[in-house]
């Protein structure tokens, strides 16, 4: 019992950064239909640029732990959005209207070069950062003496996730940016003749996934101290996968993807095999598509000629 | 070279002619303001892009991780930006010549004094810091000249690039790869005959191993050109069949001591026997979730070559794969086994490593283009056109009666068999595989080389291999930004041709209008 409420605090945390993500491949998925394969590049530069921001920080003498993860935050949010605009201007707006595959490899491109791009201005090798939060709560002790901690930095994502989340979902349900988001989902065209800004909005979009990531990339750096340039394609990737789990194209089904997918990867490696986590992840991601291919709370997807 | 027709597009759009009667109003009439702001705006988001991965870089240090500077290249990448969207907005406005000469001074410039030894004492002088100077400035200073001087030509050359010049453009691009694709009847052969000349022209190692590189890709290419050219259904994960086809004949050469030429079938066959079995699941699935899946099957079979490790070592590989024979009758080795012939006793010459070399580019020449010939022969086959009626439209095939589920699966598994072939040559080549070859990047390459090509077409996917696996090798000096070129020419060669370098997408087979449907491909070429 204590272990496998162990394992749930780990899969939740890990399952709050894989949903973070997922928003922005399912937001971007929505509006124009393609993968974005460089957004989970776009977590990675924004790992760096967190852990850029935590050593500035440090020389700067704010040592006040709040405040510096505050500021961390919204630099890294602001600095991501930025990559996450660039990348929609140059590689995906010109082939807007193109056919399906040249948005796609254009994003295999992008994803390849931010990789190198990183790679070669920051060096191949890991940058361990030292624990920025120490210490937690201990819920629980087993007689053996394993106890159940919740750390102040998976407490801390946890709730950062869920404030973000309901202010997110605001911002698409009420919020006139989020209307024309919507708007454009649905028809761009009917929505550009109603005088929303399609190319606009879709720069919003990417930045709006962009910022996600970016708070994800903080919060990952947090929990493992630990990022690299090749970092973003195994997160990415399982982000997607969680994006297409909880049904891509729909916000909450991004959310309860991710949120599925940390708990499997932190069950799978607390009773199973580390090294099977990542099977398991694909192997039910093969096992959904296959039995409900539109995801958990997906529309079905009407075949047209 | 203008045409009637862009001349009165020209007199009708918003802005003026810029040919020589109305050029001095249309000179003055810049807006200056609005120009500065939009370069302004460029160098701001330079700025914001370069301050942080460019402009800090955190250095692995003993003890932990250290800080360091490069705000002299952002700085330099900044004006760099800035003064490069200036001329690109003065050639749209019409005046390319300052910027042809511009752009040309700035390329000579940076290749004869590099742009640190201008901005680095300044910039020492206004911080007293001191500062490594980065390559990567000096090429994009040169680039970024050579690149807007280039634009600037063309456009003077064209007078003015108008929109509807640009789609004359395109269209003529496509003519021209259209008249490629017809050409390649004639070419075709040419290029044949000069890949079997070509270990005779180059008599030189280097250049055999990078021609054997650019094949391999080029049949990689061609089978995985049968699922995503064909029959329009793209998948992320061929990297998979070339890995089953490599492990499967290493590990038969290993275990059992098969050889080659008994191996190179089997693993074709236990590669079709994967796609078939993979293929099942996934034939349910339309666009982008097949796309997904296949990637899915991709990492779970090099995750399960990773971790299993009794029978494929694990992150150690396989290594001692034994090198193939002359068809059985002779070893490419100096001494070989007692009742084997060297190769060159058998024939009778001097002892040299380069044979093996030369017999292995044949080998895989051989192999690809039998997959070539499979490929335009399955074309015409009943299956062929079924494949490109799939592609064309998924609904509207399955209503005509074919069977979606079975031409998906013989797709998949005619397909999945060519990467076996092809793996088992790359196992017999390099001698020592790991799952480190088997990687996502690899499908993602092969895929950029099919869609790059012109998807569908087999002469495109040659150009688009040896622009993209060729090009890099060459510039080898450059080696740590291969991966980065390789990546910007994606992006490049994506926005400036969506569709392919040569895309080309006549049916096979087609009605002319009004006569009998023609025979071949030959006579396409004189529709009208």
């Amino acid at each position: 019992m204590e272990y496998f409420l162990q394992q749930l605090i780990n899969g939740l945390t890990l399952g709050s950064i894989f949903g973070l993500i997922a928003i922005g491949y399912t937001m971007v998925y929505g509006i124009i239909g393609m993968i974005n394969f460089a957004h989970g590049d776009i977590f990675m530069v924004s790992g760096f640029i967190a852990l850029m921001s935590f050593m500035i920080l440090g020389i700067a003498g704010v040592t006040w732990v709040p405040l510096a993860l505050a500021l961390v935050l919204v630099i890294a949010m602001i600095f991501t959005s930025v990559y996450g605009w660039t990348v929609e201007r140059v590689a995906y707006r010109p082939l807007r209207g193109s056919f399906r595959l040249a948005p796609l490899i254009s994003a295999l491109g992008m994803s390849i070069f931010l990789q190198n791009y990183v790679q070669l201005l920051q060096g191949a090798r890991s940058k361990a950062m030292p624990p920025m939060i120490e210490g937690g709560f201990t819920l629980m002790e087993r007689a053996d003496g394993f106890t159940v901690d919740l750390s102040y930095v998976r407490l801390m994502i946890i709730v950062a996730t869920l404030v973000l989340m309901i202010a997110f979902t605001t911002l698409i349900a009420k919020t006139s940016l989020g209307r024309q988001q919507r708007a454009c989902e649905q028809d761009k065209k009917m929505a550009a003749l109603l005088g929303v800004n399609v190319d606009r909005t879709i720069s919003l979009t990417f930045v709006m996934g962009a910022g996600l990531a970016a708070v994800a990339g903080c919060m990952y750096l947090l929990l493992y101290g630990v990022i690299d340039f090749y970092e973003g394609f195994v997160v990415g990737i399982k982000a997607f996968t969680a994006a297409v789990l909880g049904g891509i194209g729909s916000l909450p089904g991004a959310m309860l993807g991710g949120l599925m997918l940390g708990l499997i990867e932190a069950f799978w490696s607390g009773y199973g095999s580390v090294e099977g986590k990542d099977v398991a992840a694909f192997g039910i991601l093969v096992l959904v598509l296959i039995f409900r291919p539109s995801g958990l709370l997906g529309r079905p997807e009407i075949e047209k000629v | 070279m203008t045409t009637s027709l862009d001349k009165a597009a020209d007199a009708g759009g918003p802005a003026p002619a810029a040919d020589d009667g109305g050029s001095a109003a249309a000179r003055r009439a810049i807006d200056w303001r609005a120009l500065l702001i939009e370069a302004g705006i460029t160098a701001g988001i330079v700025f914001m892009l370069s301050i942080t991965l460019v402009g800090i870089h955190i250095a692995n240090v003993t003890g932990g991780l250290a800080i360091l500077t490069r705000f002299a290249d952002v700085v330099a990448a900044v004006v760099l930006a800035f003064v490069g969207r200036v001329g690109i907005v003065l050639i749209r406005e019409g005046q390319p010549i300052p910027v042809l000469i511009g752009g040309v001074a700035a390329a000579i410039l940076g290749l004869f004094v590099p742009p640190m030894s201008l901005i680095g004492p300044i910039f020492s002088a206004l911080t007293g810091g001191e500062w490594t100077p980065s390559v990567m400035l000096q090429v994009v200073q040169v680039a970024g000249g050579v690149v807007i001087a280039l634009r600037a030509a063309w456009v003077t050359w064209r007078t003015r690039g108008t929109l509807a010049e640009q789609d004359q453009r395109t269209g003529g691009v496509d003519r021209f790869g259209a008249q490629v694709q017809r050409a390649t009847r004639f070419i075709g052969p040419i290029a044949v005959v000069f890949a079997f000349s070509l270990p005779f022209l180059f008599y030189d190692r280097a250049t055999i191993d990078l021609a054997t590189l650019v094949v391999t890709y080029i049949m990689l290419a061609w089978g995985l050109n049968i699922i995503v050219g064909l029959a329009g259904l793209l998948d992320l994960g061929y990297v998979a069949f070339y890995a089953v086809g490599a492990y499967s004949y290493a590990l038969l050469a290993t275990e059992f001591g098969l050889s080659f030429w008994i191996c190179l079938p089997l693993a074709g066959v236990f590669a079709a026997t994967a796609g078939l079995i993979l293929g099942f699941p996934v034939l349910r699935l339309r666009g982008d979730y097949f796309a997904i899946v296949t990637l899915g099957f991709g990492e779970i079979i090099r995750i399960i070559l990773l971790n299993w490790t009794q029978l494929t070592g694990g992150p150690d590989g396989i290594s001692g794969i034994a090198r193939p024979s002359f068809f059985g009758i002779a070893d490419f080795t100096r001494r070989p086994a007692e009742d084997q012939l060297a190769f060159h006793d058998w024939l009778g010459i001097e002892f040299d490593g380069i044979h093996r070399i030369i017999f292995l580019y044949y080998l895989i020449l051989v192999l690809a283009l039998f997959v070539n010939f499979v490929s335009i022969r399955i074309r015409r086959l009943p299956i062929g056109r079924a494949w490109e009626a799939l592609r064309e439209d998924d609904v509207a095939c399955q209503s005509l009666g074919i069977n979606r589920r079975n031409i998906k699966l013989v797709a998949f598994t005619i397909s999945a068999s060519f990467g076996g072939l092809a793996g088992s040559f790359f196992a017999t080549r390099q001698g020592f595989i790991s799952p480190e070859s088997f990687q996502f990047i690899e499908s993602a390459i092969i895929l950029a080389i099919v869609v790059l090509g012109g998807m569908g077409s087999q002469a495109g996917i040659v150009l688009a291999a040896i622009l993209m696996i060729g090009m890099p090798e060459v510039f080898r000096e450059l080696e740590q930004y291969r991966m980065l070129a390789f990546g910007a020419l994606m992006v490049t060669i994506m926005v400036w041709r969506p569709r392919g370098l040569l895309s080309h997408r006549d049916p096979t087979i087609s009605l002319a209008a009004g006569s009998k449907p023609p025979p071949d491909a030959a006579k396409r070429g004189a529709r009208p």
